[in-house]
């Protein structure tokens, strides 16, 4: 056990190095650089432009430049070329922001993905199943873009409540509960539609494992000895089929600095997407850098995670 | 009597025979498929959006093509589906190929439908070519991992290993960035959607590799001095291409859905080409005056990329035989 955590965190931190090193090279070799963003600037004068360079380290050589990035990243120096702010502090206020979205998004993907999986999964090839599958092709394979238009315009046109942004504008000294709710009103739209994929892939999932584990032998033994269908389905079949989701919450971890750009464009919402979004056309390189960074060691730190509650959970696997 | 005596007789002597499956590979496939009503429905409209695409590049292109996307007439703008362009108001070049907006027309008076052929041709060929990068460097790496990493461990580690650091970026976020720092191209849109994409694959036929490399027919084709180049293209890869068609089926959606995102943020195929992505996103601003522009690429894109999946699902059940059963 203590072998393979040691052999596995040595592995993810070599893996993190090259991830690093790549991230850079694809920024760097990339043609343009960020002083050529605004030509038509009168203030961009060539003499500003050098301070920039030099001010930046952009006119040293690459390896340089990549340690001391790499420097000032992990002594929290890292400033944004844009605005010459703490880069970190930045990401933490939209960090904050996001947080909600995908606290909410993830929790109604698991309660919903669940029901309907395991629904389908015992009322095989009946209605329901079959409808929700055709369903969850269906948000799939929608763009999703196109679906938050198609939401907006009926929450707007049927409910009457403003839902783009965070809050609504100059609300001051309404009562609370009136706060309270136009903020949940704003939460709900961007992460119903934050969760639709995901509950789309979670419920087939849900679903498949559960067929699995009902096609097993000790299933049928259950059933055989005179178990009620419901304690066969739910103690016998349910808990055996849960077992790969526990692992599943280490996958998640990845999402907490992912916010899908496309629906915090549409909703205005200020969250992490966003903000990447808006360092790569003002190609602010730290930004973009240290969100990389940081979604690249949550991706380690959460497969790492799954591993090991792999281990914890289920016997049969001693690595 | 002796009637049913014989009949049985030959039924056990046909049970004794050498077995010869009855049907071909592909027949049995079909009947498979035939079964799942959603693959089908799936197959046909894949068909009919290849028809499509390919009858609107032969209408849409040209000096004088029948349906020109790219025809402004601003005294016909946002006009809705159906209704009979104002035939004074136009030059007879300019009357829609059809006699009427099949579609309606956009905010500059450009013909939807013929934008709407026009991109769908250009939908599926960025589907097609990013897939296609991505099949291909996935068969290639994956291929040289499994096969030479039976002799030579550090080739296999390496390779994998790399496929881990790729698979550590985000990928939306990796295309966006890449596709913002590249100037803007619909052949660099396909090359960076198939150069990020590839890491399914190779996992796939590495996978494939290792069982196959340790079968007779690898060892046979060794014994005879085959090359290993030969063994990898010719005798493994059609044995190990099953699971990376499905994931190319469901790849092309998920590069079709890609483009339409990148669209949306200003990042898609640029301009004169229409992609649905693009008149969806341009279609966005008159949403209340002009619903056609959002809903006819919108549902065009989803019914296109839901037939991919439904098809894609139901190549995985029939060429797996462990799933057979289930469904």
């Amino acid at each position: 056990m203590l072998s393979f955590i040691g052999r596995s965190i040595i592995q993810k931190t070599v893996t993190l190095f090259f991830v690093s090193v790549v991230s850079f090279l694809i920024i760097h070799l990339a043609p343009g650089e960020p002083s050529q963003v605004d030509p038509l600037n009168p203030k961009f004068t060539p003499e500003i432009v050098e301070r920039f360079r030099k001010e930046f380290h952009l006119d040293k050589p690459m390896y340089v430049q990549y340690v001391y990035f790499y420097r000032d990243l992990f002594t929290g120096k890292t400033v944004s070329w844009k605005d010459n702010q703490s880069v970190l502090a930045k990401i933490w206020e939209r960090f904050l922001n996001s947080l909600p979205l995908f606290i909410v998004g993830t929790v109604i993907t698991w309660t919903l993905s669940f029901p309907v999986g395991i629904r389908a999964a015992v009322g095989r090839s009946g209605l329901y199943d079959r409808s929700t599958t055709f369903l969850s092709y269906l948000l799939i394979s929608i763009p999703g873009f196109f679906f938050a238009y198609m939401l907006i315009i009926v929450v707007v046109t049927r409910f009457h409540v403003p839902v783009i942004g965070m809050e609504t504008f100059g609300l001051g000294d309404a009562p609370w509960l009136h706060l309270i709710m136009d903020r949940v009103w704003h939460l709900l739209l961007p992460s119903v539609l934050g969760a639709t994929g995901g509950i789309a892939i979670l419920s087939r999932y849900v679903r498949s494992q559960m067929l699995e584990v009902e096609g097993q032998d000790y299933v049928r033994t259950a059933r055989a000895k005179g178990v009620p269908e419901e304690q066969v389905h739910y103690k016998h079949a349910l808990r055996n089929a849960l077992l790969p989701f526990v692992t599943m919450f280490g996958l998640i971890l990845p999402g907490l600095i992912g916010g899908s750009v496309i629906i915090e464009s549409i909703f205005s919402w200020p969250g992490m997407g966003r903000m990447a979004y808006e360092a790569i056309l003002a190609r602010d390189y730290p930004i973009i850098l240290t969100v990389n960074f940081i979604s690249a060691v949550l991706v380690l730190a959460g497969t790492f995670i799954s591993d090991l509650l792999y281990l914890v959970v289920d016997p049969r696997i001693r690595l | 009597m002796t009637n049913d005596y014989t009949k049985a007789i030959s039924k056990d002597s046909d049970a004794n025979a050498p077995a010869v499956p009855r049907r071909s590979r592909l027949r049995e496939s079909w009947q498979l498929l035939k079964q799942n009503r959603l693959a089908v429905v799936g197959l046909v409209i894949f068909v009919l959006f290849f028809c499509t695409a390919f009858i609107g590049l032969v209408l849409t292109t040209g000096t004088n093509p029948i349906f020109d996307p790219a025809m402004v007439r601003l005294q016909e703008k946002l006009r809705p589906p159906l209704s009979r362009p104002n035939l004074e108001a136009l030059r007879p070049e300019e009357v829609p190929g059809a006699g009427v907006y099949l579609l309606g027309t956009d905010d500059l008076g450009r013909d939807l439908f013929a934008r709407m052929l026009q991109g769908a041709w250009v939908s599926l060929t960025v589907g097609f070519v990013a897939v296609g990068i991505s099949v291909l460097v996935g068969i290639l790496v994956g291929g040289i991992a499994g096969y030479f990493g039976q002799n030579h461990t550090s080739i296999d580690t390496l390779i994998m290993r790399f496929v881990d650091i790729m698979l550590c970026f985000p990928s939306f976020f990796l295309i966006l960035t890449v596709v913002a720092l590249l100037p803007a191209s619909m052949y660099n849109i396909m090359i960076v959607i198939g150069l990020t994409s590839w890491m399914g694959s190779a996992r796939f036929v590495r996978a494939e590799f290792l069982s196959l490399r340790e079968q007779d027919f690898v060892t046979a084709a060794r014994a005879l001095g085959v090359n290993d180049w030969r063994i990898i293209f010719r005798h493994m890869i059609p044995n190990a291409i099953a699971p990376v068609l499905v994931s190319a089926t469901i790849g092309i959606a998920t590069a079709i859905l890609t483009e339409a995102g990148l669209s949306f943020l200003g990042f898609g195929v640029p301009p004169p080409h229409a992609t649905w992505g693009n008149i969806l996103s341009d279609g966005r601003r008159f949403i209340f005056d002009a619903p056609w522009l959002t809903f006819a690429p919108g549902f065009a894109i989803l019914i296109v990329v839901l037939s991919f999946n439904l098809f894609g699902e139901g190549l995985r059940d029939i060429l797996n035989p462990k799933l057979r059963e289930r469904y």
